[in-house]
């Protein structure tokens, strides 16, 4: 069984970024980029599978620009076979995102797709659920556990107010949320091995997929700053100013 | 131009989130349409026939909807979504698994977790943990949205006198099932809609450590929190987690207990309208956006806070 992980390449979540004067987007010339880390948490698992013999290849994919190479050569390195990367300079959004992965499930034909459930850059948590419904797949997003069996696999979601568990047919769509696993750390010789495995590069007029952005960002701005407040001495003081100065207990 | 609302609802009743997400629709449309697809939902009908500012209710029943499945509930809402310029749900685990279903079908792009409507056509979503606002312009026909509650005052539940409409329920998409659910027994209000949140972090150090925290709760008829490293770290469920990537707050007074204040978990809360840090680290950033801090143990502070209170 083949199953093909999406990865996208965004600005480390430990860098904080900042809005250009002239709002015209944030600054990431010069910033730490790293592999979308819920993405990350889909490669461990799909690695895990190949490696309890469930599943015979893992195919990673990613969209974007030249040096998305990188994140799929670190997705290699991680434990895919080989990475596909379909390349473009325009600012894809999540709808083209999914019509792209949907024309590479086409032709890679794969029986599970492993998501990071949302990008930790334009937060818009959409691309699997849309893919989902491109394939005219079911879907489990959110997943805190994953079991494969035959022709189905079974899914416990993280939920508000506790979990579900479902059931789906494969082929089938899973995202991934936090406590799923824990990513390995990539060593020095799988980073070696990694550089060996193929990567193709086919364009999104390859595919016959149009990448035009349908929104239009008419600026980017920073949030409204929230002031820092003051420290108290002891507890009868925050107490008697939670009551009296905030009214808020 | 009449928008739709996906009600968010248990089949019995509606989650809070569906009423802040009938403000937002009110201010992108003339008229706000809501379709309940439940099974044996028609409680959960009745009460959204009552929230001020709804004018229609649709009503969809199959027993394949008692679980609000993405496949069958996006397969409801392209069935009716024909004449509407907008569809809208909360921004909640249920709202966000299903809708993107729907812009895909419909060839659209989705605007996620809008916190401001600007326009009909133009919203504000935060973007990068929310250290950046994009204003979004679509040109889309038909715009699908979710909405985040804190942006958006509830709608009165009561006041309306809309009509309930019984519509047709869309066939079974019949490849996925519900097997069951592991429900989170709390006494506690909601996270998201609790007047008062205490939240503790890593600095907490263990899963037992937590337990200082509720007789906290308790006084202070609050719901508990963390940050994403006290989930990672396994103290406490991920549905505790404030954050990006977990549930976003705006209570009346925030608590954050052991919580250096990243980024991620700022994001999650920096909305709410006091906030109380205490660390044991003077340095921390979360002071940075605390109305109140204490420098200090938080062993040695939460009981201190508690016996305070009286």
């Amino acid at each position: 069984m083949k199953v093909l992980v999406p990865v996208k390449r965004v600005v480390d979540f430990n860098v904080k970024v900042r809005v250009k004067s002239d709002g015209t987007g944030v600054d990431i010339a010069n910033v730490k980029m790293s592999m979308n880390p819920f993405d990350e948490i889909a490669l461990e698992e799909a690695t895990r599978l190949k490696e309890a013999g469930k599943v015979t290849e893992v195919v990673a994919v990613s969209a974007g620009v030249t040096q998305c190479q990188e994140t799929l050569r670190t997705g290699m390195a991680i434990g895919a076979d080989r990475g596909i990367l379909i390349e473009t300079g325009v600012e894809l959004e999540p709808l083209a995102v999914a019509k792209l992965l949907k024309a590479v499930a086409d032709k890679e034909q794969p029986q599970l797709i492993i998501l990071g459930k949302q990008a930790i850059d334009d937060d818009s948590n959409q691309v699997g659920q849309m893919l989902a419904a491109l394939l005219g797949w079911p879907q489990a997003t959110f997943a805190s556990k994953v079991e494969l069996g035959d022709g189905k696999v079974t899914v416990t979601r993280e939920v508000d107010g506790g979990l579900e568990t479902l059931a789906l047919q494969l082929p089938a769509i899973v995202t991934t949320d936090l406590r799923l696993n824990e990513p390995r750390y990539v060593t020095l010789p799988n980073i070696m091995k990694a550089k060996k495995k193929p990567l193709d590069t086919v364009k999104p007029e390859d595919l016959g997929v149009d990448v035009t952005p349908r929104l239009k960002t008419l600026k980017v701005a920073e949030p409204a700053k929230r002031s820092a407040g003051i420290k108290v001495p002891d507890v009868a003081t925050l107490v008697s100013k939670l009551r009296t100065e905030a009214k808020v207990i | 131009m009449v928008a739709l609302v996906i009600a968010e609802h248990d089949n019995a009743s509606l989650k809070g989130s569906t009423l802040h997400t009938v403000t937002a629709a009110a201010k992108c449309a003339g008229e706000v349409h809501v379709l309940v697809a439940g099974s044996n939902a028609g409680a959960a009908a009745a009460a959204a026939a009552k929230i001020a500012g709804v004018t229609k209710v649709l009503h969809a029943d199959a027993a394949y909807f008692a679980d609000g499945l993405a496949e069958n509930v996006s397969e409801q809402i392209l069935a009716i979504a024909g004449g509407y310029t907008h569809i809208l749900a909360p921004a909640t685990a249920y709202g966000k698994n299903i809708l993107p279903r729907v812009a895909a079908k419909l060839d659209v792009a989705q605007i996620s977790e809008i916190t401001k409507v600007d326009a009909p056509d133009t919203f504000e979503r935060p973007i990068y943990a929310g250290n950046a606002i994009a204003y979004v312009q679509s040109s889309d026909k038909v715009k699908v949205i979710t909405v985040r509650s804190t942006g958006f005052d509830a709608a009165a539940a009561e006041g309306g006198s809309a009509a309930v409409e019984t519509v047709a329920a869309a066939a079974d998409f019949g490849k996925s099932a519900f097997v069951g659910r592991e429900v989170a027994k709390s006494d506690r209000p909601e996270l998201t809609a609790a007047k008062i949140i205490v939240s503790g972090g890593r600095g907490m150090g263990s899963a037992d450590a937590f337990k200082i925290l509720e007789p906290l709760a308790d006084k202070l008829n609050a719901a508990m929190g963390a940050s994403r490293a006290a989930v990672d770290a396994g103290f406490v469920p991920n549905d505790w987690q404030v954050g990006q990537t977990g549930k976003i707050v705006a209570p009346s007074l925030y608590i954050a207990v052991g919580i250096s204040g990243a980024i991620q978990h700022l994001a999650g809360m920096k909305d709410s309208k006091v906030i109380v840090a205490v660390n044991k680290d003077p340095e921390a950033p979360i002071f940075s956006v605390a109305d109140y801090g204490i420098v200090g143990d938080l062993f040695e502070v939460v009981p201190q806070l508690v016996k305070e209170l009286g």
